[in-house]
């Protein structure tokens, strides 16, 4: 696919020319690198709640975002029009961070190489709000017959698709159309006159609207929502204090983008602020951990075919048999380290600089039986879901929100307790990881990272595996 | 066109395209960043933006779009898809822009913008940055790397009008300058920060200060150790204690209390913290963050009292909620662009007492002192609160050693019956604020 397919092009008649004109402009006052993120995203949402379909709304965001890389300082400026004078008034801006004479490119710009991950049937956006408002309905209704005791519920449908066209001074032009869609439902069950109890289920990915109708339906994300609701009624306080964790497959793998995944992208790393800085080819997890991050899954939400300084995304070893292999790189890191590209530069918008992220962060399956995980723990908590978590990458500590664990009392899972918080440190909570099962799993597509303001879709999965201590922040 | 002629031009658009009602809210905005590290600039960002969002009703239903293409074709675009979006949503009773006697703004001066904003240049900006991070730097030689120091600044501009003859903008301002040193002892790290922000830069505190006080925040982090599980009692420096305040924010949040979604849903009237705690939510006070002359919805901004001694008083309210529970408006909506509005607070805070944060410490006897939550573990719907904590033991009534790696744990109901001492060191420093809090007893859970 040529520069002449891509939506810039067709859309706003963009040519090669103008691309090389505005990365001359962003060189103009010297600088060792430059480029430019073209960026346009539909969006459109429909939200019902209460039984009543309360909100339907579309939009657009549309600009460009220019870099100039002098060293390790960066400039950078955006527009929100994409006039030529204001892209290259844009341009200069970001050129004012370095102070040479004029570098001119050396080479024209060569097209990149293509492949899709996400080859979507039909783009979400293509489709009226009608069809997504049955999606809700469905949704709302599978909550509310799943159990009476469901008082509440709300249910969100989400898609965009994201045109992205990125040219680099080091020759690079590539585009990407990139579709995400998401179903959510969230509701409230209450027995009696207690406080009531909340579940929540959503998923979707990189994905055709087909996706919600044949693989993920909205019953079933419904169904998993009104469980979790149902079953936390019965909880008891959860107990406080350092002991075994067992964590269930899929979402429970936050446990990795915490305890390790931030503390491993290579911006910290460069300047040593990490817990993990310097500390490549150590053991930093028991030898039953593989950690990798891949991209290049198809459909997942984390994948994307070319990250957003147009480099195409990769499967990177983080962690191998328990050794640390390598951190996650975007272009500033591989130009002042040496470092290979690992395909991890991304960025919430045009707004913003890329730097290094994950996308989908996993632990490779082992080979014990999950039942057998259970069986062998005389005394711990079983997590099977997690609200979300936070490191301190300089010293480590990470937590995380467990919303669905139960008690485990001789090998056998017990009563639901409520939710907790669980703390680690990141180079040593891996080390007490003793089984690990043989049903990896991804999960259902959910995952936000937030990371200095800017928030971008990512995955993570893990399979059953077993922690002999964490501590668990309950009040029992 | 000015901006507020083209919103009001965009409400007469949608009317014309067949909506009952319509609001539009246009935002611009212009953003100065710079961080230096180890002495140079690491990034510099300087950008200007502008984007609008349109909600219509045609009849009880209600739609929404926003763009940030403001030609002509996308803001046509934009109107249509509004009004074709009202067709496939519900009728809602309660849908609707606020009663003519809610709408209106405050005439006088809030003092939002201050002209002072532009006085410096940006190789002053750079400056100041390098300063504060030359002052961690020098400050002790355990910081012994950096993750910089940044100054950033903006004005932004909102302006909104509905179909209902509401119209009016305003301007803001605002700097900051914060510092992040990070510190080594015997092969650990730990970092901190500490910031300054103003309507304009004479307002800052200087940059040295900003640096010393985050070189000794991160340095009293080093060596930290582990304590036992046990219950003892909790006090919150201010800017935690600040986040303690934002979850009984979002549980008098008139959204969660409708839904019955909040543990405070239903209290009206009730005994909900201990009898010294007083919560106030002011949108007019001049200068502060959580200030302005009108909500989101063109609905004067005013003081509500939300707990008076320990009883809770109000919820905070916009147009939809109100309506909900049979109550009026407290001037608490946001909106993002686009969509119906949300509850946003003004200035929500708790009221100071008249300690010292030192007598709070000393009332305290043994416990933790919080200097970071982590995580966020706490449910507004059954009031759970379980989060990570640091900060520093607390032995004999004094700061004795840091501690990290443990969490605390109660209910938010059975923490705000449990404040048992107020601190005076009441700080505006975001849109909410509280001083020092002692919390007789939650759980610690360590080793």
């Amino acid at each position: 696919m040529a520069l002449a397919d891509s939506y810039f092009a067709r859309k706003f008649g963009v040519t090669e020319h103008d691309l090389e004109t505005y990365l001359g402009e962003a060189l103009s006052q010297g600088g060792d690198y430059a480029d430019l993120f073209f960026e346009y995203v539909a969006t459109s949402a429909v939200t019902l709640d209460e039984g009543i379909v309360k909100s339907a709304s579309q939009g657009v965001t549309l600009g460009i975002g220019v870099r100039v890389i002098s060293g390790e300082r960066t400039g950078y400026a955006y527009s929100d029009d994409l006039a030529p004078e204001r892209i290259k008034h844009a341009a200069r801006t970001a050129a004012c961070i370095a102070s040479g004479p004029s570098q001119v490119l050396k080479h024209g710009l060569m097209e990149g190489e293509k492949r899709n991950l996400y080859p979507v049937l039909t783009p979400p956006t293509e489709l009226g709000l009608r069809t997504k408002v049955e999606l809700v309905k469905r949704a709302d209704a599978a909550a509310r017959a799943y159990d009476a005791r469901i008082f509440q519920c709300t249910a969100t449908y989400a898609d965009q698709v994201k045109q992205i066209l990125v040219a680099t001074s080091d020759g690079v032009v590539n585009h990407d159309t990139q579709p995400m869609a998401r179903l959510n439902v969230s509701l409230l069950a209450r027995q009696g006159n207690d406080l009531p109890q909340s579940g929540y289920s959503g998923g979707g990915g990189r994905v055709s609207f087909e996706f919600f109708l044949n693989e993920k339906t909205p019953e079933h994300f419904a169904r998993e929502a009104g469980r979790q609701a149902i079953a936390m009624l019965d909880s008891v306080e959860a107990p406080a204090g350092e002991m075994t964790v067992v964590l269930g497959p899929g979402w429970p793998g936050v446990l990795l983008h915490e305890a390790v995944g931030h503390g491993l992208e290579a911006d910290f790393n460069r300047k040593g602020v990490s817990a993990f800085s310097g500390r490549v080819g150590q053991k930093v997890a028991s030898e039953l951990c593989t950690v990798i991050d891949d991209g290049t899954i198809e459909s997942r939400r984390g994948s994307l075919n070319l990250d957003d300084e147009g480099a195409p995304t990769q499967r990177n070893v983080l962690i191998e048999n328990g050794i640390l292999r390598g951190y996650l790189q975007d272009k500033l890191t591989t130009r002042l380290t040496g470092a290979g590209s690992t395909g991890s530069g991304r960025r919430e918008g045009y707004q913003s600089i890329p730097m290094p992220r994950m996308t989908n962060t996993f632990m490779l399956a082992g080979e014990s039986e999950p039942e057998e995980v259970i069986r062998s723990v005389p005394k711990g908590i079983y997590c099977v879901n997690f609200g979300g978590g936070q490191v301190d990458i300089t010293n480590g500590n990470f937590v995380f929100s467990a919303s669905e664990s139960y008690l485990i009392e001789d090998g056998k899972i017990g009563r639901p307790v409520r939710g907790a918080t669980l703390i680690g440190n990141g180079p040593e909570a891996l080390k007490y990881i003793s089984m690990v099962g043989n049903d990896l799993k991804l999960d259902e597509g959910v995952g936000i990272c937030g990371k200095e303001g800017q928030s971008v879709p990512v995955g993570v999965g893990i399979p059953t595996v077993k922690i002999d201590r964490m501590t668990v922040g309950g009040t029992a | 066109m000015k901006p507020l002629e083209l919103t009001k031009e965009i409400v007469r658009l949608a009317l014309e395209l067949g909506a009952t009602d319509a609001e539009c809210t246009l935002a611009e905005g212009e953003e100065f960043s710079v961080s230096v590290r180890l002495g140079d600039i690491e990034k510099l960002q300087e950008a200007a933006s502008r984007s609008a969002g349109l909600r219509v009703l045609v009849g009880q239903r209600s739609g929404s779009a926003y763009t940030s293409d403001l030609s002509d074709e996308g803001i046509q675009r934009m109107v249509r898809a509004a009004v074709d979006n009202a067709e496939v949503t519900g009728e809602d009773p309660f849908a609707g822009l606020p009663d003519a006697a809610d709408l209106g703004q405050h005439s006088a001066d809030l003092s939002l913008f201050d002209e002072g904003i532009a006085s410096l240049t940006t190789p002053e900006k750079i400056e100041q940055a390098k300063r504060a991070e030359a002052a961690f730097l020098a400050y002790d030689p355990r910081i012994d790397k950096s993750e910089g120091a940044s100054y950033d600044s903006g004005v932004s501009s909102r302006y909104f009008a509905n179909s209902r003859g509401f119209a009016g903008g305003y301007r803001s301002s605002q700097c900051s300058l914060s510092a992040v040193p990070v510190a080594s002892q015997g092969g650990a790290m730990e970092r901190d920060y500490w910031y300054s922000s103003a309507r304009s830069p004479r307002q800052l505190d200087t940059p040295e200060n900003i640096g010393i006080i985050a070189a000794q925040r991160t340095l009293r982090r080093l060596g930290a150790r582990k304590v036992a599980t046990q219950k003892a009692a909790i006090v919150f420096e201010p800017r935690m204690a600040r986040m303690l305040l934002s979850h009984i924010g979002e549980a008098v949040d008139g959204d969660a209390v409708y839904r019955d979604s909040s543990f405070l849903a239903g209290k009206i009237g009730q005994r909900i913290a201990s009898e010294n705690v007083t919560i106030i939510d002011d949108g007019t006070m001049p200068g502060l963050w959580g200030t302005s002359p009108f909500d989101a919805e063109g609905v004067r901004t005013r003081r509500t009292v939300i707990v008076e001694k320990g009883i809770l008083r109000s919820y905070l309210l916009n147009t939809y909620t109100a309506r909900k529970l049979g109550l009026r408006s407290t001037g608490n909506a946001g909106r993002g662009l686009s969509g119906a509005a949300y509850v946003q607070n003004g200035n929500f805070y708790l009221e100071a007492g008249s300690l010292t944060p030192a007598e709070v410490i000393r009332q305290a006897g043994t416990g933790l002192y919080v200097t970071e939550v982590l995580g966020n573990g706490v449910n507004v719907v059954n009031g759970d609160y379980s989060c990570g904590a640091q900060g520093l033991w607390i032995e004999n009534g004094e700061l004795a050693y840091p501690v990290s790696e443990v969490t605390i744990a109660s209910t938010l109901m059975e923490m705000l019956n449990s404040i048992t001492a107020i601190g005076n060191d009441l700080e505006f420093q975001s849109t909410m604020a509280a001083p020092t809090l002692l919390i007789r007893e939650m759980t610690i859970s360590g080793t």
